[in-house]
């Protein structure tokens, strides 16, 4: 399983196992951590499970979509190179990801 | 009620007409009927297959390249019968015309754009709620607050006239009716809605909709995606058709869970910020959306068992959300939970493009009644509005002490 790592804004670290075929949002949810909010439940249209993805993660990645791409313009916390939406993400390997300060 | 296992497939077959009187007066004991069933079953009296579990739900809205939306997501198969109005660019079409439309309206109405809006739909609920609250006596919490708030904000939001917004609500009864079969429903929402279509087309054609609003926006992105007029107006009509109904009744059906549910008004009243969650879990609980159609483009198969190409889908969402596999507790009403993740606003590429806006309506609404209402009680038995796809209410009796 892999495992995904959540840094909290004041440095705190969940680690998640994540099950096959989730998208990182799922896995932080399934497991309760802290700030992914997630309102639209993983349709790309709320912003609220941004995640700052950590710099020796971004190759790999899916490239990022049009939807995606206007919707990480709305975020409430600053947007970044390294910003994405983490029901956007699939688990498919060990991850780091740090949580903005704010989602709403 | 009988449940028969046909020996072909192992599906089970029910009886039950999920748009009988007595299904769309109280569904909870057929869903769980359903549910319990098996994870797809075949309903008899018109002969299409049926999913109430979450993972099915699910799994079928997911899977839009096997279970289509251009076929029609109600019951007629458009490849088989002409649909009654010129299908939708968005809620009927698959991939990628669909792909393309969707991106024309997602990139107007953004979290960004509602974000703006909060403040002026925050006061204009302050404003109803409070008033209607001084007023004593007995209310209808539909006419008066559930059909009053939408009916101010959304139009406003659109750019459409003052005059006819009466069509409104006929126009998106008769929409989620046709969806159905062709029952006493139906037949009464045409004839009532037929008068209204005029009105509609009229204010979806570009130049009809005032320049500020969200229609003007729409149908300059869609010229500028290179759609001609037609399809111009189609787009906004998606809006008029799908936008007000809903959140009526999605806050209609939350004043009753409110006034049912004490506690959950109190603890709305001690905490306003929960206003939001009580929305979520409202629409989750009671879902104004009960119902959607699929129609599969291939021979596939679904939890084992085998479903033809051409065969009818019904996703009971109103179920699912409801599904003991996926929540604990589900038949509480229970503002505190974690709500997200319902399909109450369906999934994947057809998620409700209007569900922001809806939560926008449904959080200024319910932050209004927190702070400006003391105690909600029912004056009477509220009275359902049977529809072929929504679940609302016509009346709901209430007694209002102003905070
Ligand atoms: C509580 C209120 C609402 C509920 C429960 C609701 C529910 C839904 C559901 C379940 C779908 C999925 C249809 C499918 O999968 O075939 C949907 C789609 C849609 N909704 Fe909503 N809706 C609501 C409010 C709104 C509002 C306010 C608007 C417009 C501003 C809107 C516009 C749309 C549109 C355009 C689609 C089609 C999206 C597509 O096919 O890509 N809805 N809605
Ligand atoms: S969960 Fe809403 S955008 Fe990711």
């Amino acid at each position: 399983m892999p495992k995904i790592t959540f840094v909290q804004p004041d440095g705190l670290e969940n680690v998640v196992d994540a099950e096959a075929d989730v998208s990182v949002m799922r896995a932080a949810v399934a497991s309760g951590v802290p700030g992914i909010v997630a309102e639209c439940g993983g349709s790309a249209m709320c912003a609220t499970c941004h995640v700052y993805v950590d710099a020796g993660n971004l190759d790999g990645l899916p490239e990022l979509g049009d939807v995606e791409d206007e919707m990480l313009d709305c975020t409430a916390a600053e947007r970044l190179d390294c910003s994405r939406l983490s029901c956007q993400l699939p688990a498919t390997r060990d991850l780091t990801v740090r949580i903005p300060p704010t989602q709403v | 009620m009988t449940t028969e296992t046909s020996a072909l497939s192992g599906v089970a077959s029910l009886e039950l007409d999920p748009f009988s009187d007595s299904f769309l007066t109280n569904p909870y004991p057929a869903h769980e009927e359903m549910r319990e069933a098996g994870p797809v079953f075949w309903l008899e009296r018109y002969e299409l297959w049926g999913v109430a579990r979450y993972s099915e739900v699910t799994q079928v809205l997911v899977d839009h390249e096997t279970y289509v939306s251009s076929r029609g997501v109600g019951i007629s198969d458009f490849a088989k019968e002409k649909p009654w109005r010129p299908p939708s660019l968005l809620l009927e079409a698959d991939p990628p015309h669909h792909t393309k439309a969707r991106h024309v309206v997602s990139q107007i109405l953004t979290p960004k754009l509602l974000r703006t809006l909060k403040e002026g739909f925050q006061e204009r609920a302050d404003e109803l709620v409070a008033r209607v609250a001084a007023r004593g006596g007995e209310i209808d919490g539909v006419a008066d607050l559930a059909e009053a708030y939408p009916l101010e904000v959304f139009p406003d939001f659109i750019g459409l006239p003052k005059e006819g917004r009466e069509n409104l609500l006929p126009y998106g009864s008769m929409v989620f009716n046709t969806f159905g079969p062709r029952n006493s429903h139906f037949e009464r929402a045409m004839e009532r809605g037929a008068k209204a279509q005029g009105w509609i087309m009229e204010q979806c054609q570009p130049g009809a909709p005032a320049r500020d609003g969200l229609g003007a926006k729409i149908h300059a992105a869609a010229a500028e995606a290179g759609y001609g007029a037609e399809d111009q107006a189609k787009l906004l009509r998606s809006f008029l058709s799908a936008g007000v109904d809903t959140t009526v009744h999605g806050i209609g059906n939350a004043l009753e869970c409110l006034a049912r549910n004490p506690e959950q008004f109190a603890a709305l009243r001690e905490d306003p910020a929960l206003a939001r969650a009580a929305f979520e879990e409202t629409v989750r609980f009671s879902s104004p959306v009960q119902t959607f159609f699929r129609t599969t483009s291939r021979d596939t198969e679904l939890s084992g068992m085998a479903i033809p190409e051409g065969s009818k889908v019904l996703m009971f969402l109103a179920a699912a959300n409801r599904d003991p596999r996926q929540w604990e507790r589900p038949d509480e009403f229970d503002i505190r939970r974690k709500a997200a993740g319902h399909v109450g606003f369906g999934f994947g590429v057809h998620a409700c493009l209007g569900q922001m806006l809806a939560r926008l309506e449904g959080e200024c609404f319910l932050s209004a009644l927190a702070r400006h209402v003391d105690t909600i009680e029912l004056a009477g038995e509220p009275v359902q509005q049977l529809n072929n796809t929504l679940r609302g209410l016509d009346s709901l009796p209430l007694r209002l002490t102003a905070a």
